[in-house]
């Protein structure tokens, strides 16, 4: 069975179609990338899946279980976890607090032993230095990792990240890439939206690409990226 | 990103430290304060017991404002419907039930979080400028519908008799205790009793704040969107703390409203006694903090003490008080200090350390 089954969905913001009769499914296990130009309806997906935003009509499936109708703290008990493109700490918490709510509520552990793996997590996405001082004293960058972090100290099922390699440096680039690997080897299902072609394709093993809220193209990363409709789209983005 | 740079370090473990040691020395400060205030009346004045009882209830209205508005974002101003709602209820528990007043206190209280639980259901559909709204409306119904009952003097209130004030509970114990008499020994049991509540409610608050309920409130008075995101169910916290302040309200409406022995629709559910003075009080000292309140309560008090015989300059002045903090230390006086120079009381933090094994 699929860990995540889309079915026909379809979502208006008045007459902007964001998400236009969206169609696939994620195997339990994968890494999927998804790419499209900007206004694309990326985000909208993103919020269709984790219940910030209900579609007009279709269907999202988790394990076979129907969440369409979910609430958002119900999808993130179920084993979805998502970071948001533009950050969204808890800025009056500190940055272990705020992973800490998470690790309590998403993964229903108490504070304790929530302690240790909020740690680990920490120190795996680079943040240890920073893990008692106020989230809204971060920078853009830390906020990113802080995103991630936040979202893993759920410990999902089901991983959305959106845009967070946006304004790294090669190097950090690749060390994120590398993050994102480690994350799939133990068995996270994740799910990437990334302008950064490069490093998207070197994590993932499938990519869907949208445009104008339709699903264009999907499958093999270096067959989607070679074929005639998307080099049309990405033509000056990514030389 | 950094490798497992810990493992250098040997094995060990992530523990979570709450406290600092200017929170230690808070907490005894706080200690030797409870202690000589509840020693008070063996050496103070009536006037000073009744202008202690005002702050006491202004505080704790102020902490449960916070609480409502500061953590959960719930803004609302129509707090005056719990205090109006206590208050009556301790008059009907008294005068038509017989009922001892300390034990009507009580009472009040878990009646009021039973009123609050069908309020809730209709206000809390209600967002952002129209929940304030709401809550008034409502606020206003409970004003009317009290206006209604002919037992409890209808639109022009009622008295409770000597009967009842000259025989709560311990009475007989505090006039002997401190040879005063009978009006005497009201107040300083009235007096106790707001202690009481006053330090209760700062206790409750703060224990809130330090259960996983309290992780839930500041996130989601960071962001509901991602509080949700994270597992906190946003709707279930905010109705339970909707619900406490609301019994604990209640509470020290019934408090209130024994100390003054009469009571009135007009004067009970007064949106500016019981709503726009906490608000203020929650405003110049600081919003979101348990620090900010008390702070905001001492200065409320001292302009009231000092100013409040000028009349409507009186309210001009706290008017222009509250715009310039909000434009100048928009998180209020305990905000602009504790961020400036660092400083928590209150051991609310957690703070993640590592731990060698030995
Ligand atoms: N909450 C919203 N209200 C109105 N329009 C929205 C909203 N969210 C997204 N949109 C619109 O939907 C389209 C898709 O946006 P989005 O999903 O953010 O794209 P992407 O993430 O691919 O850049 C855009 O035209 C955007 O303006
Ligand atoms: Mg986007």
């Amino acid at each position: 069975m699929s860990l995540l089954e889309i079915r026909g969905l379809r979502k208006c913001f008045g007459s902007v179609v964001a998400a236009d009769d969206i169609t696939f499914a994620v195997e339990p296990g994968e890494a999927l990338g998804i790419i499209g130009p900007n206004g694309a309806g990326k985000t909208t997906l993103f919020n269709l899946i984790a219940g910030g935003l209900f579609p007009d009509s279709g269907t999202i499936h988790l394990d076979g279980r129907d969440i369409t109708t979910a609430r958002p703290h119900e999808r993130c008990i179920a084993g979805v976890a998502r970071s948001y493109q533009i950050p969204r700490p808890f800025e009056t918490l500190t940055v272990f607090e705020n992973l800490l709510v998470a690790a309590v509520y998403g993964r229903r552990k108490s504070e304790a032993d929530a302690a240790q793996a909020c740690g680990e997590i920490l120190d795996q996405v680079g943040l240890m230095r920073r893990a008692n001082v106020l989230a809204g004293s971060l920078t853009l960058l830390e906020r990113k990792r802080l995103e991630m972090a936040r979202a893993l100290a759920t410990s999902p099922r089901l991983l959305l990240l959106d845009e967070i390699a946006g304004g790294l440096t090669e190097s950090e680039c690749g060390a994120l890439v590398d993050t994102i690997k480690a994350l799939h080897d133990s068995g996270v299902t994740i799910v990437w939206i990334e302008h950064i072609v490069h490093a998207l394709t070197a994590a993932v093993g499938r990519l869907i690409v949208l445009n104008f809220g339709r699903k264009i193209a999907e499958g093999n990363p270096d067959a989607v990226m070679s074929s005639a409709d998307v080099r049309h789209i990405y033509i000056g983005i990514e030389a | 990103m950094a490798k497992h740079s810990k493992s250098l370090a040997g094995t060990g473990q992530y523990r979570i430290v709450t406290g600092t040691p200017v929170s230690l020395v808070a907490a005894g400060g706080t200690l030797i304060l409870v202690a000589v205030l509840t020693a008070l009346p063996f050496f103070a004045g009536r006037d000073l017991l009744e202008n202690m009882i005002f702050v006491f209830y202004m505080l704790a209205l102020a902490q449960c404002w916070n609480l409502l508005a500061g953590y959960a974002g719930l803004v609302s101003v129509g707090q005056q419907a719990f205090v109006g709602l206590g208050g009556y209820l301790l008059f009907a528990l008294t005068i038509i039930a017989g009922i001892d007043p300390l034990v009507a206190i009580l009472l009040a209280g878990a009646i009021s979080a039973l009123f609050a639980l069908p309020t809730a259901l209709i206000v809390f559909r209600l967002r952002g400028a129209y929940f304030a709204i709401g809550t008034w409306v409502v606020a206003e119904v409970y004003r009317l519908s009290f206006a209604q009952f002919r037992q409890l003097g209808g639109g022009t209130g009622t008295s409770l008799g000597p009967d009842i004030t000259n025989a709560v509970f311990g009475i007989d114990w505090v006039k002997s205790l401190l040879d005063v008499r009978t009006p005497a020994a009201r107040d300083v049991i009235s007096y106790w009793a707001a202690l009481a509540l006053a330090v209760g409610t700062l206790l409750l608050v703060y224990l809130i704040l330090r259960s996983r309920r309290g992780l839930a409130l500041g996130a989601i008075r960071d962001s509901e969107e991602a509080a949700a995101s994270v597992g906190v169910n946003n709707a279930r916290v905010k109705l339970v703390v909707y619900i406490i302040v609301a019994a604990v309200t209640g509470m020290i409406g019934a408090l209130i409203y024994l100390q003054k022995a009469r009571i009135s629709p007009d004067a009970a559910f007064s949106v500016l006694d019981w709503t726009a003075y906490v608000i203020f009080i929650v405003v110049i000292g600081g919003i979101g903090t348990i620090e900010g309140p008390i702070l905001g309560t001492l200065i409320f008090y001292l302009l009231q003490n000092y100013l409040a015989s000028y009349g409507p300059v009186y309210l001009i002045l706290l008017g222009a008080l509250a715009i310039l903090v909000m434009l100048f230390a928009p998180k209020g006086l305990w905000g602009y200090v504790s961020q400036r120079y660092g400083v928590e009381l209150l051991p609310i933090r957690r703070r993640l350390v590592w731990k060698k094994d030995p």
